[in-house]
Order: C-alpha cells, then sequence, then structure tokens
C-alpha cells in the first residue's frame, strides 16, 4: 500500500442554483500521507470545505453533486460506494470537527450521548462499555470534570469545551483520517491557542492524519507540514509548510500571509486585506480566476489559465505566470517583498 | 509547460485595470420580482389565486344570471335536482340554489373580508401603540392581551352573539372583530419593536416627524408586508367561524342565506337531497383550500431561506 | 423556573376572573326574558325571579355570584329543571373528555408521522400525497365531513353507527372527524418544523457519525422539531373542545359539547355561564401546564423567558 492513505483526484463539484450552475469545485488534486497533517486554506467560498463535504455525501444530494474525479481512500474509491459503505467508515476510518461548536452539536441531547452514539454505531458494545470509552476519550484530552460534564446539555458549556466534545467525539473511533474545518474560527483567541495546543498534542499520542480546513495561516504555521492554497475552486499553490511561509510564490499566498496579525510587530496600520470578491464561479473567468484581484496580473493572466509551475524546493509548485519558466527568464524570480518578510 | 513560449508582450503588467469587482453574470432581480417568481413556480398557488378570482367574480355576478331570487319560495318545486332552469336545484322551499349559494356567498366572503380586515386593524393599532411607545402603556396592553388569549376566541364570540343578538351581518362583524384583534396586535408588536431601531425610523424621528406620522407613514407599510401571510391565512378562519357559528345557531338567520346556513339547514337532509349539502360545502371547502394555499405560496415566496 | 411557573399562574387566575366577570356582565345584557312565556301567570313568573334571585340589584348579583363560584357553585340549570350545572358537568364531561383525548393523542401522533414522512420526501410523491391529505383537512371543517362520513360509512356501505355513543364502533367515527383538524394541522406543522431542522448544523454532524438515516431522524431530527409544536398543543386543545360542539350534537353524543350547543338553542342562561366558565377554565388549566412543560423541556426557553421576563 503506498504512503498515501488519502487522495483527491481531479474532482469537480458543482450547486446548481436557480441563477445557473456553480461550479464551486474546480478540477482538485491533493494526497494525504499517514501520520501527516495538511492544510487546505483560502478564503470563505473558495471550496474547500465544499470539497471534503461533497466526497463524503454530507452535502444534501439535491443541491451539489459530484461531476468527476476521484477520492481514494486506503486504495479504494468512496465516490463509488453505497451509502451504507460510506457510512460505516464515517466517523469510523474518517471523522469531522466542524466549524461552530455552537450550532453543530444537539442542543437536545446530552454531550455524553452524542459521544458514545458514535462508539456505539461502529462497534458492538454495551452502553457501559461506550460511557468508559467517552469517558476515557475525554479524560486524554484533559476534558474537565468528564463524568458531571457529559450529563450537561451543550448551551450548558463554554464555547472552548463544546469544541473539545467535537473533537472527542470525532476522535472517539481511532479514525484514520480526521478532517477539521475551521475548527477554531468560531472561538476567542485564547481558546484558538488550546484547540491548536490540545490538537498538536493529539497528533503525537494518536495515530491519525489530519486535514485541517482554514483560512486561517495563523493556525496552518502552528500545525500543518504540507499547504495546499485553494482559490475559486482551484488548488494555486502547494508546498511543504517551511516553503509557503518563507519562499510562497503566488501573489495570492502573499496576500493571505499579509493578512496574518503578528503579535511581534506593533503596528497602529490596519491589517492589511487581499481588495475586490472572488470571481463569480457560475461563469468562471477565462483566464487566472485571481487576475482581476492581482496587482501583478500581466496581460497573459486574463487571456488564458496558468498551469501548474514545478518550483525548485521539494514538492513545491504554483499556479502563477510569475513562476512561469519564460517569465523566470526574461524577470528572474519574483519573490515575495512583503515588509512583513519572515 | 505550455506549448508556444510567452514572450515580452505577454508579460505586459496590467495590475489594477481589470477592476477588482468583477461583474456579476447572475441574473439581476429585485426582491418583489423575486417573490412574484417564487409566487407563481407554485403552481398549487397560482392556480388557487385564479379560483378565487373565479369565486369572487361569481359571487358579484352569480345572482343575476337567472330570473330567481334568494327568498321566494316556489312550492311548485321544491326540493328539485339540478336541470337546466334551476342550474343548482331548489331547496326544501322551492328556492333555486344556484342564487342562494352565491348570494350566500356575497355574505360569506363579505363577513370573512371585514372579519378579516377589522380585527388586522384594531391589532395594528393596538400592538403599534404598545411597541411604539413601550414603557408602562405596553406592559398594561401586553399583559391585558395575555388574558384575553388564554381563552379562545370562540367562547367570546358566542357570548357576544347572545348578547347582541344574531342573525346579522354586523353583529357577526364586531363580534369576530372584538374576538380576534389580539394575534395581530402581539405580532406587530413584535415587528415595531424591530424596526423602532433602524435607521429610517430613527431618521424620521431626528427630523421631528410626530408619533402618529411615523406609524402611519413609516412602520405600517412595513409591518403589512410581514402580515400579508397570516392575514390571507386567517380569512379560511373567518370562514370557518361564519360557519360554525351558523351551525350552531347563532349566525346570520334565513330567509338571508350565507354558506354556513346553507351547510346547516341541507345537512339534515342530505341523505336525501345531497346536492343541497354538497354545494355549499364545495365552496366552503374551495374556499378555505385556496385561500390557504394562496397563503402558503406567499410565505414560501416571501421567506428567503426557502428559496431555491 | 419559579418565577416563570408564578407568572403564568397569575395571568391564568387574572384570565378566568375576568372571563367570569365578562360572562356574568354579557348575560345581564342580553335582551329576552327566559320567564316570558305566554302560558305562565305574571305571578308566577315573579315568583321564578325570585328563586333565581334574578329580583336583586346587579351589583349584588355578580357578588352573589362570584361568591358562589369560588365555592364551586354555578347554580341551577333553567330548562332542565333541578338539575344543577355541576350535576351536567360531572355526567356530561367524562364522555367528551374520553372522545376528546382518544381522538386528541391520536391526531397528534398522526400527524407528527405524516409531518415526518413529508419532510424526509420532500418534493416527493409521498409529500404530496400527504399534503393534499392535511390541505382537505384544513379546508373540510366537521359540520361539511361529519355529513359525509355519515352517510359514506353509515348509510352506503353500513360500516359503522352514525350516531350514539358507549361501544367502541361508535366512538371511531366522531373520533375521526374530531381529529382531521388536528392531524392536518400537525401534518403541516411538523412538516415546516422537519424542515427548518433538518437543515441545522447538528444534523450535518450526525450524519457525519455515520449513523443511519432513522437515526438521524428520531434522535436528532425529530425532537429538536418538536420543540416549537409544543405551543400548538393549547390551541390543538381548543380546537378539538370547539369541535366537539359540532360532533357530539351532529352524532348525538351525550357530552358536554351538546349541552353546551343545547342551552344555547334554549337560551339557558345559567349553563351557558357555568358551561362557558367551566370550559374557560379547563383551557387556561391546560395552557398552564402547557407552558411550564414547555418550560422543562427546552431549558434554553426557561431561560430566555426569565431575561425577557425582567
Amino acid at each position: 500500500m503506498s504512503d498515501k492513505i488519502l487522495e483527491v483526484r481531479d474532482l469537480q463539484v458543482t450547486f446548481d442554483m436557480f441563477q445557473g450552475s456553480v461550479q464551486a469545485v474546480r478540477g482538485v488534486s491533493w494526497y494525504l500521507n499517514r501520520k501527516e497533517t495538511i492544510g487546505i486554506v483560502g478564503e470563505s467560498g473558495c471550496g474547500k470545505s465544499v470539497t471534503i463535504k461533497t466526497a463524503i455525501g454530507l452535502n444534501p444530494k439535491s443541491s451539489g453533486s459530484v461531476k468527476g474525479g476521484e477520492v481514494l481512500f486506503e486504495g479504494t474509491d468512496i465516490l463509488s460506494l453505497s451509502e451504507k459503505e460510506i457510512r460505516s467508515i464515517l466517523g469510523n476510518r474518517m471523522s469531522m470537527i466542524f466549524q461552530d461548536p455552537f450550532t453543530f452539536l444537539n442542543p437536545t441531547m446530552t454531550v455524553g450521548r452524542q459521544i458514545m452514539e458514535v462508539y456505539l454505531q461502529h462497534h458492538p458494545v454495551s452502553h457501559r462499555e461506550a460511557r468508559e470509552k467517552a469517558l476515557n476519550i475525554l479524560r486524554i484530552i484533559s476534558f474537565p470534570n468528564p463524568e458531571e460534564n457529559m450529563k450537561r446539555y451543550p448551551h450548558q458549556l463554554s464555547g472552548g469545551m463544546r469544541q473539545r466534545i467535537m473533537i472527542a467525539m470525532a476522535l472517539i473511533c481511532d479514525p484514520a483520517v480526521l478532517f477539521a474545518d475551521e475548527p477554531t474560527t468560531a472561538l476567542d483567541v485564547t481558546i484558538q491557542a488550546q484547540i491548536v495546543d490540545l490538537m498538536n498534542s493529539l497528533k503525537d499520542k494518536l495515530d491519525t492524519s489530519i486535514v485541517l480546513i482554514t483560512h486561517d495561516m495563523g493556525v496552518v504555521a502552528k500545525m500543518v507540514d504540507r499547504v495546499y492554497v485553494m482559490y475559486a475552486g482551484k488548488i494555486v499553490e502547494h508546498g511543504d509548510a517551511v516553503t509557503i511561509f518563507h519562499h510562497p510564490r503566488h501573489p495570492y499566498t502573499w496576500g493571505l500571509l499579509e493578512s496574518v496579525p503578528r503579535l511581534d510587530e506593533r503596528t497602529q496600520e490596519a491589517l492589511p486585506s487581499i481588495p475586490g470578491m472572488p470571481p463569480d464561479l457560475i461563469a468562471p473567468p477565462k483566464g487566472c480566476p485571481f487576475a482581476a484581484r492581482c496587482r501583478y496580473a500581466m496581460s497573459v493572466c486574463s487571456r488564458q489559465e496558468p498551469e501548474a509551475y514545478t518550483l525548485p524546493e521539494e514538492g513545491h509548485w504554483s499556479a502563477c505566470y510569475l513562476c512561469h519558466p519564460d517569465y523566470i527568464r526574461l524577470h528572474g524570480e519574483k519573490e515575495w517583498r512583503s515588509d512583513q518578510d519572515v | 509547460m505550455s506549448q508556444t513560449p510567452l514572450t515580452e508582450l505577454d508579460f505586459e503588467p496590467i495590475g489594477g485595470e481589470i477592476g477588482l469587482d468583477p461583474e456579476s453574470k447572475r441574473k439581476k432581480t429585485t426582491y418583489w420580482k423575486d417573490v412574484w417568481r417564487n409566487f407563481k413556480k407554485n403552481k398549487a398557488a397560482f392556480v388557487s389565486l385564479f379560483v378565487i378570482a373565479l369565486l369572487i367574480l361569481l359571487v358579484l355576478i352569480g345572482p343575476g344570471m337567472n330570473p330567481f331570487d334568494y327568498r321566494t319560495n316556489d312550492y311548485s318545486v321544491i326540493n328539485f335536482p339540478p336541470d337546466s332552469v334551476h342550474w343548482f336545484g331548489t331547496d326544501t322551499m322551492g328556492r333555486d340554489i344556484w342564487t342562494r349559494v352565491w348570494e350566500g356567498g356575497r355574505v360569506s366572503l363579505l363577513i370573512a373580508l371585514l372579519g378579516t380586515l377589522f380585527p388586522e386593524l384594531i391589532g395594528m393599532a393596538i400592538g403599534g401603540i404598545s411597541g411604539y411607545f413601550g414603557g408602562k402603556v405596553d406592559m398594561v396592553i401586553m399583559r391585558m392581551i395575555d388574558v384575553l388569549m388564554g381563552i379562545p376566541s370562540l367562547i367570546y364570540m358566542i357570548l357576544l352573539m347572545l348578547v347582541f343578538g344574531s342573525g346579522n351581518i354586523v353583529t357577526l362583524i364586531i363580534a369576530i372583530s372584538i374576538t380576534g384583534w389580539m394575534g395581530a396586535a402581539r405580532s406587530t408588536r413584535g415587528l415595531v419593536l424591530q424596526l423602532k431601531g433602524r435607521d429610517f425610523v430613527v431618521a424620521s424621528k431626528t427630523l421631528g416627524g410626530s408619533a402618529g406620522w411615523i406609524i402611519l407613514r413609516r412602520l405600517i407599510p412595513n409591518i403589512l408586508g410581514y402580515r400579508v401571510v397570516s392575514i390571507t391565512m386567517s380569512i379560511p378562519s373567518v370562514i370557518f367561524y361564519e360557519a360554525f357559528l351558523s351551525y350552531i345557531g347563532l349566525g346570520v338567520t334565513p330567509p338571508v342565506p350565507s354558506w354556513g346556513q346553507l351547510i346547516k339547514s341541507a345537512g339534515e337532509n342530505f341523505r336525501y337531497y345531497p346536492y343541497q349539502f354538497i354545494i355549499p360545502c364545495m365552496m366552503v371547502g374551495i374556499t378555505m383550500l385556496s385561500f390557504n394555499l394562496v397563503g402558503d405560496g406567499l410565505r414560501d415566496a416571501l421567506d428567503p431561506r426557502l428559496r431555491t | 423556573m419559579a418565577k416563570y411557573i408564578l407568572q403564568k399562574v397569575l395571568i391564568a387566575i387574572a384570565t378566568v376572573f375576568v372571563l367570569a366577570t365578562a360572562t356574568f356582565f354579557m348575560m345581564k345584557l342580553i335582551p329576552g326574558d327566559p320567564f316570558a312565556s305566554l302560558t305562565t301567570k305574571i305571578q308566577v313568573q315573579e315568583k321564578q325571579r325570585i328563586y333565581y334571585g334574578l329580583d336583586k340589584p346587579v351589583v349584588e348579583q355578580y357578588f352573589i355570584y362570584m361568591g358562589n363560584l369560588l365555592r364551586g357553585n354555578l347554580g341551577y340549570s333553567i330548562k332542565k329543571v333541578g338539575r344543577t350545572v355541576v350535576d351536567i358537568i360531572a355526567e356530561a364531561f367524562p364522555v367528551s373528555a374520553k372522545l376528546g383525548l382518544i381522538s386528541f393523542i391520536i391526531a397528534e401522533m398522526i400527524g407528527y408521522l405524516f409531518g415526518i414522512l413529508c419532510a424526509q420526501f420532500r418534493g416527493k410523491w409521498p409529500d404530496y400525497l400527504l399534503m393534499i391529505f392535511a390541505v382537505l383537512g384544513i379546508a373540510m371543517p366537521s359540520m361539511v365531513i361529519g355529513p359525509l362520513l355519515r352517510w359514506l360509512l353509515g348509510v352506503v356501505l353500513r360500516i359503522l353507527p352514525v350516531t350514539g355513543w358507549g361501544s367502541v364502533q361508535q366512538i371511531i367515527m366522531p373520533a375521526f372527524v374530531l381529529g382531521l383538524g388536528t392531524i392536518a394541522g400537525n401534518t403541516r406543522a411538523m412538516r415546516a418544523s422537519m424542515l427548518s431542522t433538518m437543515t441545522q448544523d447538528y444534523v450535518m454532524t450526525a450524519r457525519a457519525k455515520g449513523l443511519p438515516l432513522w437515526k438521524v431522524v428520531l434522535h436528532h431530527e425529530f425532537k429538536n422539531s418538536l420543540v416549537p409544536l409544543i405551543a400548538n398543543l393549547g390551541p390543538g386543545i381548543a380546537g378539538i373542545m370547539m369541535g366537539s360542539f359540532v360532533v357530539e350534537s351532529m352524532f348525538l353524543i351525550p357530552g358536554l359539547g351538546r349541552y353546551f350547543v343545547d342551552s344555547i338553542t334554549n337560551l339557558d342562561y345559567p349553563l351557558i355561564m357555568g358551561l362557558t366558565i367551566f370550559y374557560g377554565t379547563f383551557l387556561v388549566t391546560l395552557n398552564l401546564l402547557v407552558d411550564v412543560l414547555y418550560g422543562f423541556i427546552d431549558p434554553r426557553i426557561r431561560e430566555t423567558v426569565k431575561g425577557a421576563a425582567k
């Protein structure tokens, strides 16, 4: 078996709306190795979480549909599996931590039951054994007062505690792959740090590979091995974390990095953000989708879409004409020249 | 890599020229156009709208379409089944049912319309005052509504009908109005509280608009939009009230027909003369059905969350 | 919670008080004289007035009346000579309660089931079929559907008795006619509630756990959809009660609803007053129970109500 536990190949997802078909994911490929953490980053609406949710059947069939591609989990294409087969994987071998612990927990069920429910679904055990297992996982994630709090309802717990419940639910079956969809976005800053630390410590304790989906480059820096930068339904840059943070080559990645708040510099200036809006994916632009917002846009950019251009670092590539061999031949390498250079 | 090598020309910077906000390719649409489009998509609601229009038309012109009137007894044609002279047949007193059904429709629909409109107006006025002024006024009015809503309006309605004396369209509408305004008041108050903080109301206030003017010109038009669904939905319940009160003997008195009255009097010999019963029943059924479906369609069309 | 319940209890008491007072004074305003009769002598009519206390000043009558109410004395029926209103209630209410309860519970459950089915099959034929049924159920008041069913099942098919009370067969048809509106209303309400619950984030969490559909529906969607429907229980009970006026008269069932309609036709004022107050108090009490139940089932509501009451 290859080292790749999960591989997405050329996935295409569209949503049918009254105004037309939104091409939310337009031929995305990425892979995840065993015991690895990758980050898929991009603004909201770029298609990063749709990729996952649609692939594992969480988006309602009526609106979103997979138009092509494969999602290989341990070698089998899960898009070809029956609903029942997918259910036996979900929550068990592959699980998910969602964005908002305020809305993603059932308000009328005790959190203990919500955790146990997953384990009972996938293991032929008694209620007592499931309870033991739930207590165990809560202790691993150092959840305060697990016996007491398992009897509580979500609204009686704090945001950080609820997110830990979500984590416990996702980890109770020892999944091979864990998706974390913006796991810290809805939390306040101090809690965010705690959750990131917790997930980092879990990486060492458990045998789980993680796909982190976020727009927060700060969280990415603290957690992941490799980064995929996604924009308008496509991956625009890929590389290991060190490369992406030190030698990013796509102007969109530069924009994302510039919008990370820094604690080591005092500044009166507003945090820069990328101006403009992502393109409407009902009719994606002919050229580079980022061209309209790119301060380096060139005449070729609006004419034809760039391909992935391989760069010297291991596995590093970027879909930008600034990395085109001919551009480099004529103008040399364009590096990120920000006053915030890392 | 690409087949044709790129040249200096291709790398001409054009940053900013493309424009930051790409022109959206989506079809342009406004709120009310959107509502209408969604409403039309709901076939049942759309058809119901035509049915209601047709009913109103027939109620207006129906009684004049044949030579009979609704109250003259003709003992030579008692209990005739529908034929080419009496299109819906005749009743136990030889009166033409076609004429009586549409004449009764006038009464029932008039009661339904006014019995919906008046409580709505009373409710909007009281709810508007309560929400607009707030404080003690609001407290007193809301407690009063809490108390009055504790008992179904039908009980008050029965008492009022006994006091006013039944048999009269006016007393029926008054009774329905006195007992039915609380729901509208409560909902209006909630909406006023929401709207009060909005910029356009605050602006009117700062510019010295009087309370009455703000309520009338700023709040009510906005509230009507929200209330239109429940107004539509309460028409069938008023039709039901009329039928119910007629059934227990508190509705309009014969010979004035109303649908409830026709159902009640024909229900007694339903076994022998089913057409006398079924025709007014169908009128009530179709009317209630149509208004319900239009209300459903409106609600779905107005609610952006349900749009697809 | 205690404050929440206390507030509801106070409103309930005020409601009953207002109802009793309003009933009394409205009865005084009613035109027509129950003793006016061409066959009884004027002197006899006078004696009857004195016997029923109608010769005293209105205010005095009011206090006597309220005092009697507190002692549970609702007076005598005028037309059913020698019988107290309380007697009549004690005899007829169990009949109405039995019919109402059977029809209410079954109708609630069927309505929920239909609503769930509609939501699950949204836009497919089971949804359309059940919604047509639900809309017809709402558009067909009991005075319409009752005679139709009696004719179809009782006269044409001869499978159920058309009137009477006592046997199981005699309950089926009135219970159905009585419950139809509740079934229809609950189908629609549950469908709407389910449809909004189904788009909630926690349902996605439940599906991401790999749960089979029935568990997602039952454990995650149904219970959360039920919470807003508790508010419909009160009006639902009131609807059944109103329906019982028609259904009991139609099927000749010796329940309270039939007495109420008879008392209106006969202008039996003490009976009308007594039954109005009884019905009002009964409903207010049930609404109070529903409110308290609501507070217990959904602790979030209890907390927001407490917050809002400040």
